[in-house]
């Protein structure tokens, strides 16, 4: 690929996907200039150890990063780190940085991820309130932090239930307040939501669903949680866990389509042609949801990004993987494959009220559509396949622990 | 340092330094070894890192534990010398050990 050795890519946001995208150029032959440029001070790094192994201090910085900085060097990788991409002019194929510069583009890719959702209530501006998505969040959280610590989490999600679980497992007093009647509402059937309220309980966590956070106690640090129903937890620090905000405003000011994120077609394109977007800020179209969709997953960010950069360089071929996910809760690991939204039929493998071993099989007209695995890695890994074929199970069959998922897959 | 020996699936092979202590599957990753995609990062939930360990290395290595051994029984292909190269920790004496890297990870 000669011609393309005066080429200039730039990436905007050093995520994962970014980096990944900066990657696959070089292994797919790219030999222009790379720019990757991000507002964090750090080079590329995973976020899942953030709210696990991270936060419970049994990780360090380092092995969380992607790509270190000799690695980026040798791979011809320019990372600009802690700058800011203020402004894209798509008519000169310009970005302006914050420091001032501003660095001419051939193809442009927006991988800016998202940022935490603050909570809308008074008090969320007290010293000791906490939002987590970054590594320098969680560095501030755990500098708040002790044994002692009463920890009060908003938000009965994955980052909410797994920084809970980490905390438990460093001693403090958790509380868990979320404003569903369950946790993992969004993403998990109520048998699956029962389990893993049931771990949090049996792990001494409070958990308050179906209840409100009014307001944050304090006069300068946080002192409590005031709920809808007047009572007040009494906190020390509290970390809110209410979900993302796709960081679209760059796009949408340089005159992208934005839609709940960054409108982009199957071949992560936006509506410029020399610009794509991959990871948790795009929109796509999925035949896993069977409509356009915003994912937050590494396997998406990671995946799409794959996609992102085959399109800058010419050579499209459409998204289609399988969305996957991953949670580590105690001693729990749940596997999801698939996406279990508009399910009509759930079969369960092993009894999740009083096991630490199952699955839940989401059907839609027969087909499976996704499962949800704890401790049982093979279903997962065989129902990834088997939502991919859109394969249709006996039900008998796929409720029997003894018959292997593999049985299904097409000889 | 030790090197460890990629293979790839067309037979090419492939020699990277590792730093004792680091996964096989960080050293990969961040060499740019392709076909080792280490998806999760190592924490053993998605078998992107599988690899077939050749004799004398593979039996040199600490068992797999019991997440691995159900992982990889489901993982594309397995054989009596696969593992999940995040799960293996590089020391001076895997020194020339050999990795042969299926063809494909899902
Ligand atoms: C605590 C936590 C736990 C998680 N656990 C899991 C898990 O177990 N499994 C799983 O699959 N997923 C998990 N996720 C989700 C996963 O980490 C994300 O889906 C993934 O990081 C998305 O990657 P990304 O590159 O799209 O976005 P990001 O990682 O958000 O990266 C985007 C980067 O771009 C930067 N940026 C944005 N705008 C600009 C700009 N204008 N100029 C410069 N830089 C900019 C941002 O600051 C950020 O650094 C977790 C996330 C968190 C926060
Ligand atoms: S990197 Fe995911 S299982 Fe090894």
């Amino acid at each position: 690929m000669s011609e393309s050795s005066d080429q200039h890519y730039v990436i905007v946001g050093a995520g994962q996907a970014g980096a990944e995208v900066a990657s696959e150029l070089r292994k797919r032959g790219f030999e222009g200039q790379i720019s990757l440029i991000g507002d964090e001070s750090v080079a590329p790094y995973r976020r899942p150890p953030l709210s696990k192994a991270y936060f419970s201090g049994d990780a360090e910085a380092d092995s969380l990063l992607v790509l270190k900085p000799p690695q980026l060097e040798k791979n011809g990788i320019d990372l600009l780190s802690g700058v800011t991409v203020d402004a894209i002019d798509r008519a000169t194929h310009t970005v302006t940085l914050s420091d001032g510069r501003s660095l001419q583009y051939d193809k442009l890719a927006l991988t800016t991820g998202g940022r935490a959702r603050p909570l809308p209530c008074p008090g969320n501006d007290l010293d000791g309130v906490f939002l987590l998505r970054s590594l320098a969040d969680v560095d501030a959280i755990r500098a708040h932090c002790n044994a002692e610590t009463r920890m009060a989490i908003v938000g009965g999600g994955f980052i909410g239930l797994e920084v809970a679980a980490s905390a438990r497992k460093a001693g403090m007093a958790v509380t868990v307040v979320e404003t569903l009647d369950r946790v993992l509402a969004r993403v998990t059937a109520p048998v699956v939501s029962a389990f893993f309220e049931r771990i949090h309980r049996e792990a001494g966590v409070d958990l308050r669903t179906g209840v409100r956070v009014e307001a944050i106690e304090g006069t300068t640090k946080v002192e409590g949680v005031r709920l809808g129903d007047g009572s007040v937890i009494p906190a020390d620090v509290v970390v809110v866990g209410i979900g993302l905000i796709p960081n679209v405003e760059l796009a949408e000011a340089a005159g992208l389509e934005v839609d709940n994120g960054i409108v982009v077609d199957a071949c992560a394109q936006t509506s410029d042609p020399d610009i794509v977007a991959a990871g948790d800020c795009a929109n796509h179209p999925n035949r896993f949801a069977g409509e356009r969709i915003r994912l937050e997953s590494v396997q998406n960010a990671m995946e799409q990004a794959r996609v992102a950069a085959g399109t800058m360089l010419g050579a499209e071929s459409p998204y289609d993987a399988v969305p996957w996910f991953w949670s580590d809760q105690y001693d729990c690991k749940l596997q999801m494959a698939g996406l279990s939204g508009g399910y009509d039929d759930i079969v369960l493998r092993g009894d999740p009220a009083a096991e630490k071993r199952f699955s839940a099989f989401y059907l839609r007209d027969g087909q499976l559509i996704a499962a949800d695995s704890v401790g049982r890695p093979q279903d997962f890994m065989f129902a990834k396949k088997l939502v991919t074929l859109n394969i249709a199970p006996d039900r008998a069959k796929l409720a029997d622990p003894e018959v292997p998922l593999k049985a299904f897959l097409p000889a | 340092m030790p090197r460890l020996h990629f293979v790839h699936p067309d037979g090419s092979a492939q020699a990277v330094e590792a730093e004792p202590g680091e996964s096989v599957m960080a050293v990969a990753t961040q060499q740019q070894v392709a076909g080792i995609v280490g998806e999760c990062g190592g924490c053993c939930s998605c078998a992107t890192c599988h690899v077939y360990v050749d004799s004398p290395w593979f039996e040199a290595l600490a068992a797999p534990d019991e997440m691995e051994v159900m992982m990889l029984e489901a993982a594309v292909e397995p054989t009596a010398h696969s593992r999940l190269c995040c799960q293996i920790t590089v020391a001076d004496d895997l020194d020339g050990m050999v990795l042969r890297i299926p063809a494909g990870q899902l």
